[in-house]
């Protein structure tokens, strides 16, 4: 079978912008586009993307594209899907919004999309943090990141909290489509994005796309590091189909979370402590995984 | 046409039903309710054809019309007081983009301390969002305001989002005979939307983006020469209405008895039916006195409201509406006019009927004896003791 990858347009949909080296959201909006191809209109929010993306007059987007508000990329979408049905006119409607666009402020219009069941491909591209405005802490920042709103306290410790386990929460509301996905594994998100374009509703992907400049590593790591981030298990590539989970990529053994921290800067003040807090967090995540996937067999 | 007995929540649905929007996306707020609702009705019924969307806040809803206007369709929401607070970030979004879309706003009172009640302060604190904003004196404007808007708002020359507002309570669930238009009227006078601000599959375009400091200025100026051309498309557009529905309406202002008037009450929305009653009442004993009605207010009618108080003494701005700090918005915006034209009259502020007090016929005569006699404060409060 033909993989996704080498079935893309080899038209460049995203090009031209400012992303910063070595950029991993800029990697996953291009790749995504490039599946989706003529009938796609891009929704971004505030955040990185849109801010490399949309600098007149150097437009980056070959295909239709917007800026939304910060918290209104669901709604916008469903107002752009909503239009294309009147006109009957085939769209793919795609929004890219960051993890803070997504998990803070942006999920109660996401909400209401997923309630309503309009036709918008949501895609998070999740690196972690408020990038754009210089590294702040979102509710996607994991356990033990360093940003500048989660600086190191006087008990040595940076953020405190847990990362938000968006695709639960989404399956949780119910829609035809969601998984998660790694540009690390690029030919499993873009075989994802295809296999979304093809179904109706309010679908869902969540991608993890390293950011250099926030997590401190060095541009030409990005893919290596993304994944890493998988095969340690940190994060998973599932997905809910109707909801039914199957798990895309099973490692037959975690690699040491160790050697994935260790290459960021964000993390370099973790203890022996921390990453046994954050191997007991995974574990418990893929029992829940396991779980899910388990119901549906 | 047909003659019905209808609150100005309904005379405005019927009117949004004539205007043939495809989109309608909108969440609940008294007393905004009833024209959902009605429009909900209608959908549902199939007296109307086109898509409601249930959205889960006036973020959302604002959001949602912005998106569908994206697309070239013709868009509705409405609103009122914190609910238009809390799509206050998207009317930036809908103005800067040139996106048409037609809004009703309920006046009402906005919190702390909570209301539900009519006043102005929730569309006169947003004025500066780019957005044009009429006000209506009764249901049979506010319905006829419905159409006016989709025709002044795509005109190619203004791309500029419409905000009709209607007094809360007052307008919104008074009831009144109304003339509800034919759909053949309607659509003679009010043709299909179009225009090349859309996304198009065949070429595709970036609609909305951001602009640094080299270029922002050219995308405000424009905005700002966009909502400016309101002042050259209302005429023509009044005088087709006119042709077609047999209704005239006056522009940008409504002089009652201005033309020799010494004392001149400045007002908006309702109150100026009081207002009339009080001048006529008046002026039978001889006083010269006037009404101007600002019926937009946004662009802001200078040129009209000088050339009406060309023989007024002094003259009183009566608002629902007071800028913390300063005095009553449309005050300022007033004192701002007759600074401009250097016209030698006294200029008084009267704050009135904030959360839904009522404004009586004895405070209009009090503003009116307050003009005649004189007073060293420029600003009072009604029913207040000031």
């Amino acid at each position: 079978m033909a993989r996704a990858l080498d079935l893309m347009s080899e038209d460049e949909p995203f090009y031209g912008h400012k992303a910063c080296a070595g950029c991993g959201a800029s990697l996953a909006v291009r790749t995504a586009l490039k599946v989706l191809g003529d009938r796609a209109i891009a929704i971004l929010p505030a955040g990185c993307m849109s801010a490399v993306g949309f600098n007149f007059p150097q437009l980056a987007f070959g295909t239709n594209a917007m800026i939304s508000m910060f918290g209104g990329t669901a709604s916008l979408m469903s107002g752009v899907a909503a239009g294309m049905e009147r006109l009957g006119e085939d769209a793919c409607v795609v929004g890219f919004a960051g993890d803070g666009g997504t998990a803070d402020i942006g999920i109660q219009a996401l909400s209401g999309a997923i309630d309503r069941g309009d036709d918008v491909l949501y895609i998070c591209y999740d690196n972690e943090a408020y990038m754009n405005t210089g590294i702040q802490k979102s509710s996607l920042t994991p356990y033990g990141a360093v940003t500048t709103t989660t600086p190191i306290d006087a008990e040595g410790k940076a953020t405190r909290t847990q990362k938000k386990d968006m695709l639960q929460i989404v399956a949780a509301m119910g829609v035809p489509y969601a998984a998660t996905a790694s540009i690390g594994y690029l030919d499993d998100f873009a075989t994802k994005v295809e296999r979304a374009s093809h179904i109706r509703g309010p679908r869902y992907l969540h991608v993890l796309a390293p950011c250099p400049t926030g997590w401190g590593t060095e541009t030409d790591v990005t893919v290596e590091l993304a994944k890493e981030a998988v095969d340690c298990g940190l994060w998973y590539l599932a997905e809910v189909v109707d909801d039914t989970w199957s798990i895309s990529r099973r490692p037959k053994e975690f690699s040491d979370i160790r050697t994935y921290l260790g290459a960021q800067s964000r993390f370099s003040h973790l203890q022996e402590t921390d990453f046994v807090l954050l191997e007991e967090h995974r574990d418990h995540l893929w029992e829940q995984l396991e779980g899910h996937a388990q119901d549906a067999c | 046409m047909s003659t019905e007995f209808l609150s100005g929540d309904e005379a405005f649905a019927e009117g949004v039903r004539l205007a043939r929007p495809d989109v309608i996306s909108a969440y609940p707020i008294t007393p905004q309710t009833v024209v959902v609702e009605r429009l909900s009705e209608m959908v549902a019924d199939g007296s109307l054809d086109a898509t409601y969307l249930h959205v889960e806040s006036e973020h959302s809803a604002l959001s949602a019309a912005i998106g569908a206007s994206t697309t070239g369709v013709r868009t509705f929401t409405a609103t009122s007081s914190q609910g238009l607070l809390y799509m206050a970030e998207g009317l930036t979004y809908a103005s800067g983009g040139g996106f048409p879309i037609v809004m009703m706003n309920a006046n009402r009172s906005t919190a702390l301390p909570w209301n539900i009640y009519g006043d102005q302060r929730d569309a006169l604190s947003l004025l500066d969002h780019g957005w044009i904003q009429a006000y209506a004196v009764d249901a049979q404007e506010a319905l006829d305001l419905a159409l006016m808007a989709y025709r002044i708002a795509e005109d190619e020359r203004v791309m500029t989002p419409f905000m009709v507002n209607l007094d809360g309570f007052a307008l919104t669930h008074t009831y009144e005979t109304v003339e509800v238009p034919t759909q053949e009227d309607a659509d003679r006078f009010l043709p299909p939307y179009q225009t090349t601000n859309r996304f198009d599959l065949e070429h595709p375009v970036s609609i909305g983006f951001s602009a640094g400091p080299d270029t922002n200025d050219i995308f405000k100026y424009r905005e700002h020469e966009r909502m400016m051309q309101v002042f050259d498309v209302l005429p023509q557009a009044e005088e087709e209405f006119a042709e077609v529905f047999g209704r005239r309406y006056p522009g940008v202002v409504d002089p009652y008895r201005c033309d020799d008037a010494e004392f001149v009450i400045i007002t908006l929305g309702t109150v100026a039916g009081l207002v009339h009653d009080v001048v006529d009442r008046l002026r039978e004993a001889g006083t010269k006195v006037g009404c101007l009605r600002l019926r937009y207010l946004r662009p802001f009618p200078t040129e009209a409201l000088v050339e009406a108080l060309d023989d007024a003494k002094a003259v009183a701005v009566l608002e629902k509406d007071i800028s913390f700090g300063h005095t009553g918005t449309v005050f300022a915006d007033v004192s701002t006019a007759l600074q401009g034209a250097h016209l030698d009259l006294e200029a008084y502020n009267f704050i009135g009927g904030l959360g839904g007090r009522d404004i009586n016929a004895a405070d209009i005569e009090t503003i009116f004896t307050t003009l005649q006699r004189g007073d060293t404060d420029t600003l009072h409060f009604l029913g207040m003791g000031a």
